[in-house]
């Protein structure tokens, strides 16, 4: 059974919810990532999605795209961020996923990445820029290779769209929380609620929120109406600041 | 041959083209699609198209014979397709009056684009002045410096010109900025793409409005000679102003298509926007196509003196033309264009735009090698004016 299927059964049981923190591969040097993922799967992240830096990322707001310029500059490259998860897989049991753009994945040839991702222990992908109607270009090799696809939805995707993309989806389904890019919001719109909860409805696998949220009051909130959250910006900010208490108080504030 | 009907119903022209952006813009983009083909279809649309080209574009523009420029080359017969002519200076008012129209028609009261040069910016600002639509502009803070002229030509038209910093500060990082507004406003928004690139149906759209060029060179030319030119040649930044002009003559396989990109520097240099010369095939702001990258996959800066041509990137229909070999892909340096840019204001009194003086560089080579009989038609897509500055640096030793 895939990893990630195992962590959401797990929860299931003891009734909590998921937390997904996001980092940027290679921010602060390749070198540091194991410590990082380390340092996420003991405070209990329930999976960790490794973001892979790109030139051009549309889908991020400043942070992220700050955190993939230093990655960048680091020499941090798809090819390396799959040999050193290769080479640290074995000491991590958390499920990874891989965030990445299309184009890095298509440099590199995706039969290549699928294959070379599965060897390093990659449970999921994440691919912003690849909607449904594109998706051929890399599901069936990632289905043979039972590595999970996490879709998108949003609050400007139609509900019938929503119920076939969730029943499309595996792992679970990432459900967008504001009209705009990645980073620290304080506030969400009115109709994000309702957007869950009828996201929640339809979808036969779990129903993660993700983007602009940074603080325990936000996932105490936004997880009320879903299976859980994704942080990204805030936990790049924490590592980036060494702030190890604030990173640990956002990782288990859905921990009771 | 079968007769030509790209893109397929999923907007791809054979592995490229597509729609390669985030969920949020999905809604947005197949709306557009449905939209477009609605419009098509109503006669009231097209005929408001066909009124504002005459009224107020000022088509048909000139097929001119240039008749010292074939005599400097000693070949084949040259002819300047007059784009220059049009209002705003460029044949960027074909793609702004229609996509304008567009948007109006879905109702969407404002409007987000890109621009490099900054004809697209001014030939939107300009439409959405003509129709009373919010206009918003991401231009890169590089190219804010190199045409200063038109980013105040396009505030006076009520836009407001916001200052792209990050990467190249050009056309790329104003196109990533655009489309994280877009994404931030898909609701009341749309975005006026301004050359045959991004996600379908963009390429198709500024492609079929854009075609206008094509069809009346094609009327202007037989009325004129009684057969098809036997070569055509359009600069490629993006890919619009050579689009508009090549698809017409698609199914007419004795009609050469030559596109001719940017070698800045030298094409064996970094420095240049070769994208289908030098790159190979990659995904950036929603479409599969030739990229300038490097092995990772990363997206690298391109170069040219004219900022139009200054995109690391190609329609994908170009890139399926090279694919295929319907059209060839050539280069020329900023040093020829820079000697066209003068040879064409003084052999024919027509201050070309720098982008545009790289096809009439090639022209020159190309009708060297063609009989006399012969005939080219150069895609003179605008006018020179925005850049005469630029040149004049560049001749008293300026910055460069």
């Amino acid at each position: 059974m895939n990893r990630l299927k195992q962590a959401f059964a797990e929860l299931d049981r003891k009734h909590q919810k998921a937390f997904v923190p996001y980092i940027m591969a290679g921010d602060g040097g390749i070198e540091t990532l194991k410590d990082k993922l380390k340092i996420l799967e003991e405070m209990g992240a329930t999976a960790i999605e490794i973001g892979v830096p790109f030139s051009d990322p549309v889908a991020d707001g400043p942070t992220i795209q700050q955190a993939g310029i230093r990655a960048l500059q680091n020499g941090t490259s798809l090819t390396k961020i799959i040999e050193e998860l290769s080479i640290i897989r074995n000491s991590l049991s958390v499920p990874i996923l891989l965030m990445t753009y299309l184009n890095p994945i298509y440099s590199y040839g995706i039969q290549r990445f699928v294959e070379n991702i599965q060897i390093a222990g990659v449970d999921g992908c994440i691919i912003p820029d690849l909607p449904l109607e594109e998706e051929e270009i890399i599901v069936p090799m990632l289905n043979k290779a039972n590595i999970q696809l996490i879709r998108l939805v949003t609050l400007t995707t139609p509900l019938e769209r929503i119920k076939f993309i969730s029943q499309k989806g595996e792992g679970f389904l990432y459900a967008v929380t504001i009209k705009g890019t990645t980073g620290v919001r304080n506030n969400f719109e009115q109709e994000l609620s309702g957007f869950l909860k009828s996201v929640k409805e339809m979808s036969p696998i779990p129903v993660l929120a993700g983007f602009g949220i940074s603080d325990e009051k936000q996932i105490k909130e936004i997880s009320l109406h879903c299976d859980g959250v994704i942080v990204g910006s805030k936990i790049i900010e924490c590592f980036q600041n060494g702030d190890i208490e604030s990173l640990e108080k956002l990782v288990s504030t859905l921990k009771f | 041959m079968n007769k030509y009907t790209l893109p397929d119903e999923k907007g791809h022209f054979g592995i490229f083209g597509g729609r390669y952006v985030p969920e949020t813009l999905m809604q947005a983009v197949l709306e557009l699609e449905q939209a477009y083909f609605e419009a098509k279809k109503d006669p009231e649309f097209q005929s408001e198209i066909d009124r504002l080209l005459k009224e107020y574009v000022g088509r048909e523009t000139p097929l001119y014979f240039a008749g010292n420029l074939t005599n400097f080359a000693g070949g084949a017969k040259i002819y300047l397709k007059r784009e220059d002519l049009n209002h705003t200076g460029a044949h960027k008012i074909n793609n702004a009056i229609g996509q304008g129209l567009l948007a109006v028609r879905m109702g969407k009261r404002k409007i987000v684009a890109e621009t490099g040069a900054g004809q697209h910016g001014v030939a939107t600002a300009t439409v959405c002045a003509l129709l009373n639509l919010d206009c918003i502009i991401f231009m890169g803070a590089e190219d804010i410096k190199r045409q200063a002229l038109n980013v105040f030509r396009m505030e006076l038209l009520g836009a407001k010109v916001v200052g792209v910093t990050e990467g190249s500060a050009t056309l790329k990082d104003a196109v990533n900025e655009a489309l994280r507004y877009w994404v931030a406003n898909v609701d009341d928004t749309h975005y006026l793409l301004g050359s045959v690139m991004g996600p379908h149906p963009f390429p198709m759209l500024v492609r079929d409005f854009q075609s206008v060029i094509g069809k009346e060179t094609k009327e202007q030319f037989y009325e004129r000679e009684g057969s098809l030119p036997d070569a055509i040649v359009a600069c490629i930044g993006g890919g619009s102003n050579s689009m508009g002009m090549f698809h017409p003559f698609i199914d007419n396989e004795k009609v050469k298509l030559y596109g001719v990109e940017a070698a800045g520097l030298g094409i064996e240099t970094e420095y240049h926007a070769a994208s289908l010369t030098k790159g190979r095939p990659g995904v950036l702001h929603g479409a599969l196509m030739y990229l300038l990258q490097n092995e990772d996959g990363q997206i690298q800066e391109a170069h040219s003196i004219s900022a139009g041509l200054d995109y690391p990137g190609v329609g994908p229909e170009h890139s399926y033309f090279k694919e295929i070999g319907r059209a060839t892909y050539h280069s020329i340096t900023d040093q020829e264009a820079l000697e066209s840019f003068k040879l064409l204001t003084k052999l024919e009194g027509i201050i070309p735009a720098l982008e545009s003086a790289h096809a009439v560089a090639y022209s020159i080579k190309l009708a060297s090698k063609m009989k006399k009989t012969e005939s080219i038609v150069v895609c003179l897509s605008g006018r020179g004016d925005k850049d005469v500055d630029t040149v004049r640096n560049i001749m008293g030793g300026g910055k460069r």
